[in-house]
């Protein structure tokens, strides 16, 4: 099996230089846009082996609870769905390819970076922000602990220090912004050995997605996972299933913050409709102040009530 | 506020059986809130990944907001559309409501991981303006001081005329009591700017509270899913005010041994179909809208408790409280206010807990030991809390006819001595 996958690998990567070429007239197809051009990772689960070096190259960047390189060849991890927590920022699992008979293959977790991030929509203070480029960031020192990002996220993503008594922090994929700002790809995609993981402009991950699925119509689901789910995400996803079949959340199209954005800045547009139901509450007691004690009654506050 | 004669400071024992059981469980709660502090959350709940917020949102703080709700509409009731007779319940519902917000902030306190920082989101450069839950921590925290406020002429009311202090500091009397006097008089002036204020506050928070979810759309049940979970949180908190107001005020009225005022309570009690039968005319819409009566009945946990959340928390007292019968009994009265209440707080734990799904849970979470506890610990501590301030301020309104206990607790009250600060 391993030959097979190395050889199918190796025509992927004919397949990407070789519309590289026309690329720019799939580009210029579609209006350029910020989103485009923000920085996007393709996992491909099919070329994926499983080998967890990405959660290796994770744990260690990150300073997190590492173990030798050796452990994490040990794919007993597998029997059960693990899901990322304070302690991994990604996780692996396989899963069966009900169309193939007992064919497995292997999902990377992490999170998403959603070009419009519920979390930071969500996020009180601010703390968790979308960084231009990409990442969604986020800042310990702002953050209340409240875990409403944890609420918030269709990927259920955000993990928490719960053991934490006296600071705890919501821990999440960094995209690596450390790496990234010197001009390093993230930590996972330095070190996967095959084009699993790819990195690059948003534009150029949906492109090579593309590329593949046209290729080879017989190993992907001819649906790129992220780049319209949630509104669109920078980390993009090619499976041989359906999106439920690979563990995926499935999400439809529009942006997860529209509708309690769109209700919050209705009710305080211009702060026009509390101010509104204030006038008229003083109204009201003003005139039910007069059919109740006639003008006699000037004791408190006549002067004041249904002031703006 | 216009001046309450009625109302007076209740004498009572404070400690009666039924008081020492809530300083027991209020004295475990502290002791299990402490244990949070020192231990964190892990230690303490039974909160995950996958179950971000438990009973501490869904109770102390959800529910407890709504509960409190008796304060802005008693407000409205009696001092924005001037219906005087209510102005003897207005002081208790005022008083449960500054007692409560006050203690949902310290259970909120608890289930923040970083509770040292709750003060962030008044610094204009953490402001969030898209974030609900920003906006429901803005309005809460002016509307905790709105409530203070409002209760000020009954702390000063409490010390005008009887400000005594000890015999070396006799001569601050004239002064504290003309500082007194003229607080009092701005006060009145202000007053009705503060309870309009209150009002609309109160509007804004309790419809927030129910935007909260609505970001969490994709594992949410559909049946409490909704655009308009704004909407029917500000119409259940609306109509739950009343109710409340009618259970606490029978609840002490027993408890200090003092005749319900039952002519006023029957009264408030005709709003209450009205108001319940609007939010389920609501509900029922936004079912419809949605086609979301199948997940009703698709016999699930969600459809049961769904179930008993309508049938008993909202028809059932719709039905009674529209039977004259049952609003002039005093059972009757309290057991139907009841079910209202308890209907509020079961939608807000079907909100926040039953209708939440995540995505891939580990085991269905079901709150601590230590959970509950800090949650019963708040709830007696707050009801001990509104003793002593009934007993400390002129809150609870009393007719000497009704008396039920003219021996002993009329005695008291009639032979009031002016109370020394000290």
């Amino acid at each position: 099996m391993g030959l097979s996958r190395r050889g199918f690998i190796q025509t992927v990567g004919i397949a990407t230089s070789a519309i590289a070429t026309n690329k720019s007239a799939l580009a210029e197809q579609r209006p350029a846009s910020d989103a485009d051009q923000q920085y996007a990772v393709l996992v491909d689960t099919v070329v994926c082996i499983g080998c967890r070096k990405c959660e290796w190259a994770c744990n260690d960047q990150n300073k997190l609870s590492a173990r030798s390189l050796a452990t994490y060849e040990d794919k007993s991890v597998f029997n059960q769905q693990r899901r990322p927590d304070h302690d991994a920022y990604t996780v692996v699992n396989e899963f069966s390819n009900p169309a193939v008979g007992t064919k497995r293959f292997t999902v990377k977790v992490q999170c998403m970076h959603c070009l419009q991030p519920a979390c930071a929509s969500a996020c009180i203070v601010g703390a968790l922000t979308k960084d231009a480029r990409g990442p969604v960031v986020y800042d310990p020192w702002k953050c209340i602990g409240c875990r409403y990002c944890m609420i918030a996220c269709p990927f259920q993503i955000p993990a928490y220090e719960y053991q934490d008594a006296a600071s705890p922090e919501v821990k999440k994929c960094t995209f690596c912004l450390d790496r990234l700002n010197v001009g390093q790809k993230p930590a996972c995609v330095g070190i996967c050995p095959n084009e699993a993981l790819t990195f690059g402009t948003r534009r150029e991950m949906i492109d090579l997605a593309r590329a593949r699925t046209r290729h080879h119509p017989d190993r992907y689901v001819d649906h790129i996972y992220g780049e319209h789910e949630a509104g669109g995400t920078t980390w993009l996803y090619l499976t041989p299933t359906g999106v439920t079949e690979a563990g995926l959340p499935s999400l439809d199209e529009k942006p997860v913050p529209a509708v309690s954005e769109s209700i919050q800045h209705g009710i305080f547009k211009s702060f026009v409709p509390p101010l509104a139901l204030y006038a008229l509450l003083g109204l009201v007691m003003r005139t039910t102040r007069r059919e109740r004690h006639g003008d006699s009654n000037n004791a408190s506050g006549e002067t004041n009530d249904g002031a703006e | 506020m216009e001046p309450n004669s009625h109302s007076q400071p209740i004498r009572a024992r404070f400690w009666t059986r039924g008081t020492a059981i809530l300083g027991a469980l209020t004295g475990v709660g502290a002791l299990l809130y402490l244990y949070r502090l020192v231990y964190g959350l892990g230690a303490t709940t039974h909160l995950d990944n996958q179950y971000p917020w438990g009973i501490w949102i869904a109770v102390d703080v959800a529910s407890g907001v709504a509960l409190a709700a008796g304060g802005f509409t008693t407000a409205a009731l009696a001092d924005i559309f001037h219906r005087e007779k209510y102005h003897d319940i207005v002081r208790p519902a005022l008083l449960t409501a500054m007692l409560g917000y006050t203690f949902v902030v310290v259970g909120l306190l608890a289930d923040l991981g970083r509770y040292y920082n709750v003060w962030h989101p008044l610094l204009p450069s953490m402001w969030q303006g898209s974030s609900v839950l920003f906006e429901v921590g803005i309005c809460v925290m002016i509307y905790i001081t709105v409530l203070y406020v409002e209760f000020l002429p009954v702390a000063l009311e409490r010390f005008q005329g009887r400000v005594r202090f000890p015999k070396p500091l006799r001569f601050l009397d004239k002064f504290v009591e003309s500082a007194l006097e003229v607080a009092d008089a701005n006060l009145r002036r202000f007053i009705s700017l503060f309870i309009i204020a209150g009002v609309v506050l109160s509007c804004l928070h309790q419809s927030s509270l129910g935007t909260l979810m609505v970001i969490a759309k994709a594992k949410m049940h559909p049946i409490w899913a909704t655009p308009l979970a704004p909407l029917l949180f500000l119409l259940s908190a609306i109509a739950v005010g009343f109710p409340m107001v009618i259970v606490e005020s029978i609840a002490s009225a027993r408890s200090f041994r003092l005749a319900p005022e039952k002519t006023l309570l029957s009264s408030i009690a005709r709003y209450t179909p009205i108001l319940l039968a609007v939010y389920l005319a609501v509900r029922i819409v936004d079912l419809t809208l949605r086609g979301a009566w199948q997940f009703v009945m698709e016999g699930s946990v969600q459809s049961w408790m769904f179930a008993i959340e309508i049938l008993g928390g909202v028809i059932l007292p719709l039905v009674l409280l529209s039977l004259t019968r049952v609003r002039n009994s005093i059972s009757g009265l309290f057991s139907s206010a009841l079910m209202v209440v308890l209907g509020v707080v079961l939608n807000r734990i079907n909100v926040f807990l039953i209708a939440y799904r995540p995505l891939y849970p580990e085991k269905i979470y079901f709150p601590s030991w230590m959970e509950i506890g800090v949650t019963l610990g708040l709830f007696s501590g707050m009801i001990l809390v509104y003793r002593w301030f009934a007993m400390t301020f002129p809150v609870i309104s009393v007719h000497s006819e009704g008396m039920m206990d003219e021996g002993r607790a009329g005695k008291d009250i009639e032979s009031r001595q002016p109370l020394p600060i000290s």
